[in-house]
């Protein structure tokens, strides 16, 4: 090699290292210079601005817990008892949770730490250690109130005190008078009435106590036994409405499941027909083609909607929706997989004198059948997670549970349920198709 | 083995028909199971169809009502089209960008993530199970889920759905970019970390020019599955094309020329980077081959 071939290789190699170096920093900059577009594009310094730091945290605070309200009301001199304020969640008068006493018409709440709050012939105290006893009267004139120490106009910044209106907060809870009624907010922590609305017998059991309860031969319901009404109390739960949740999920889950099989078997034989090596007719395969390409296209989101006009929302528009789009991935990926067959095998079935039909069964289908099943298994995990989206849009499954729960901004504990429950429902049909996959194709995927 | 030579040497019929006994039990079996799976299909079919709003059969001959209404009225409206298509089109590039904006963040999680899931590569391996179940759950979390919350937080917008979107690309392409990490080298690696070089720089100057058009092949697939996912979080008020097109349907009869030209649109941007990373997927691969 002589010197001016060294020094030529010297300065491309140079050439070609600066070239990589200039690359190298001009990828990594062209990303911040998009990123930096989007901040700006998106309006991020705005987002301050349009954040709700009370929606957080009524949303965190809601989904680990729940509150319970205590109402007098002045005009009927009644006191109501319910959780979050529901008619579903409503004790009977005189009954209450257990950090509530009544006696007579006293009722008095034991927030903890010392806080007491007493609903006495129309006047509430709320007694609070170091602080001492507020007490305030509903009447028709404004709110009587009286405090330990000072008057309404010089109270702490948890005690909000006008003419008309009282609204003491506290870590333990959350007391508001008005001229018309007192009311009274306990948080506790968990999820309410998961198990057993107040109706039910079931309902403040411990869970030993329920299941001597299953065992035992004393019915608390007469005509049903006891595991029974359990289940049926559970199921028919009116604030979690457990039996529809499950439906939703199953519907969820089928939609998912007629989409991905119906599709395929759809999309097997018009793959046939769009593959190169079985289909000689180019128009035919050219046209077959168009057509995956199109329904592919046209995305779920639109056949969702034209699907929705013609079947109303449920299971089945969103079933067919699924349907549709994979269609064409599904003859896509197909006649791919059907361009690629070893025309051996073909060779070798036809030699023993099969038919058209026989060569495809015993000399394609074979082939196919490990990339086909595969890809099969791999959509339906991932259908799973559409349906759940295309329910919300379609109405159908547990994606319309989660938007409708959503939308009336506070029932937050509802949402992380079904939040929860899709999560692991994605999660299990993930392993299930995992399991199958490996159970159909063996562990070595390919070949 | 010793056994078959002290018995009754086997004839040609014997193995025949063993072998058609065996023939018989699978087609038996695999007769049964598509007997199960056919059932399977129509029993779903019939009880989807008895959960659905409408029936399949009072409905079917409806399906191409809307498409000929929104058809009649394109046709009929034909001028106005090209304004209509100028006027969203801002609303389309906020698609794409969101789609983009998210795959871009969620692949670069992604990187990370998978880095610190690879057996080999991990910075603590101890903590790998971890990585992975993180991962995991990413990729379970529908879009919407996270889009719906955030929209309650932070306000409608195209935001919520960036966030929500590279979530969940995270979870989905760190799982399919450890399984490339799992084929990548270990002697640049090795190499690296005898000179000296810490975790971040075995990583940037060892592991990521092995993988990177992997990496490439897979994220440019995530951008064309994260364009229908944009459309349709916009759907949920998540802005961009999808909150147009709701409002354009909300509208009703008169107005589906706005829904016909959203639907255009939508259908061309699709087709068109379908095609476009397909095509940049085969030259990623025929190129490394070279």
């Amino acid at each position: 090699m002589t010197f001016a071939a060294t020094h030529d290789m010297h300065e491309q190699a140079t050439r070609l290292f600066r070239g990589k170096r200039i690359v190298n920093f001009a990828i990594p900059l062209m990303m911040l210079a998009y990123l930096a577009y989007i901040f700006f594009a998106f309006d991020i310094p705005g987002l301050a601005q349009r954040a709700s730091i009370d929606n957080a945290r009524t949303l965190v605070g809601d989904s680990y817990s729940y509150k319970t309200h205590v109402e007098y009301d002045a005009r009927s001199d009644a006191i109501t008892v319910a959780i979050e304020g529901e008619r579903k969640g409503t004790y009977e008068p005189g009954t209450g949770p257990g950090w509530l006493s009544f006696d007579g018409d006293i009722v008095r709440g034991d927030l903890g730490r010392g806080h007491v709050v007493t609903f006495d012939d129309g006047t509430v105290t709320y007694d609070i250690p170091d602080y001492g006893p507020i007490t305030a009267t509903p009447s028709r004139n404004g709110v009587d109130m009286t405090f330990p120490q000072g008057d309404r106009t010089t109270q702490p910044d948890w005690i909000n005190a006008s003419k008309n209106r009282l609204a003491v907060t506290t870590d333990q809870g959350r007391l508001t008078v008005t001229r018309t009624r007192a009311e009274l907010f306990k948080y506790d922590y968990g999820w309410e009435l998961f198990w057993f609305t107040l109706d039910s017998p079931f309902h403040g059991k411990s869970f030993g106590e329920l299941v001597s309860l299953a065992f035992s031969s004393d019915r608390v319901v007469p005509e049903k036994s006891n595991i029974a009404a359990m289940a049926s109390d559970f199921w028919t739960n009116k604030m979690w409405r457990h039996g529809d949740v499950a439906w939703a999920l199953f519907e969820t889950v089928l939609m998912a499941f007629l989409g991905t099989f119906g599709a395929a078997i759809v999309a097997l034989p018009l793959a046939f027909l769009a593959a190169r090596n079985f289909s000689p007719l180019i128009a035919v395969r050219f046209g077959v083609r168009r057509v995956f390409d199109f329904v592919r296209g046209v995305d779920a989101l639109i056949w969702t909607i034209v699907l929705a006009r013609a079947f109303g929302p449920g299971p089945l528009t969103g079933a067919l929706a699924i349907l549709l789009t994979d269609t064409g991935s599904f003859g896509k990926l197909f006649s791919e997989a059907l361009e690629n067959v070893d025309e051996k095998q073909i060779e070798g079935v036809q030699s023993t004198g099969a038919k058209q039909l026989q060569r495809y069964r015993f000399g394609v289908i074979p082939q196919i059948t490990p990339v086909l099943l595969s890809q099969l298994l791999y959509y339906l995990e991932s259908n799973t997670r559409s349906a759940t989206i295309i329910g919300a849009i379609t109405g159908g499954g547990i994606g319309l549970l989660l938007t409708q729960a959503m939308i009336t901004q506070k029932d937050w504990e509802e949402v992380t349920y079904y939040i929860v429950l899709v999560i692991l429902m994605v999660m299990i049909m993930d392993s299930v198709s995992g399991w199958l996959r490996g159970r159909l194709i063996g562990r070595a995927e390919g070949h | 083995m010793a056994d078959i030579s002290a018995q009754a040497p086997i004839t040609t019929d014997d193995i025949r028909h063993d072998y058609m006994a065996m023939t018989r039990r699978k087609r038996l079996y695999s007769g049964a199971i598509l007997a199960i799976f056919v059932a399977l299909m129509v029993a779903g079919f019939d009880l989807a169809d008895a959960r659905n709003a409408g029936g399949f059969w009072d409905g079917w001959h409806n399906i191409l009502d809307f498409p000929a209404q929104v058809l009649s009225e394109a046709i009929e409206k034909a001028p106005e089209l090209p304004a209509h298509l100028l006027t969203f089109l801002p609303a389309l590039i906020e698609t794409v960008n969101i789609a983009a904006a998210s795959t871009l963040l969620g692949a670069i999680g992604a990187i990370v993530m998978s880095l610190l899931a690879t057996r080999g590569l991990a910075r603590w391996p101890r903590l790998i199970p971890v990585f992975r179940r993180i991962m995991d759950i990413m990729r379970a979390v529908p879009e919407i889920v996270i889009a719906l919350i955030l929209i309650f937080v932070l306000g409608g917008g195209p935001v919520p759905a960036m966030i929500a979107i590279a979530f969940h690309t995270v979870g989905a392409l760190g799982k399919l970019f450890s399984e490339v990490n799992e084929n990548a080298s270990l002697k640049p690696v090795e190499g690296l970390q005898s000179v000296g070089a810490n975790w971040s720089q075995r990583m940037l100057l060892g592991v990521i020019p092995q993988v990177a058009p992997n990496y490439l092949s897979y994220t440019l697939l995530r951008f064309e599955i994260n364009i229908r996912a944009s459309a349709i979080l916009g759907f949920v008020g998540a802005g961009g094309i999808g909150y147009e097109l709701k409002n354009a349907m909300s509208w009703g009869q008169g107005k589906f020329d706005e829904a016909a030209a959203i639907f255009i649109l939508l259908f061309l941007t699709i087709v068109l980077f379908d095609q476009l990373s397909s095509y940049f997927r085969d030259r990623l691969i025929k190129g490394r081959g070279a």
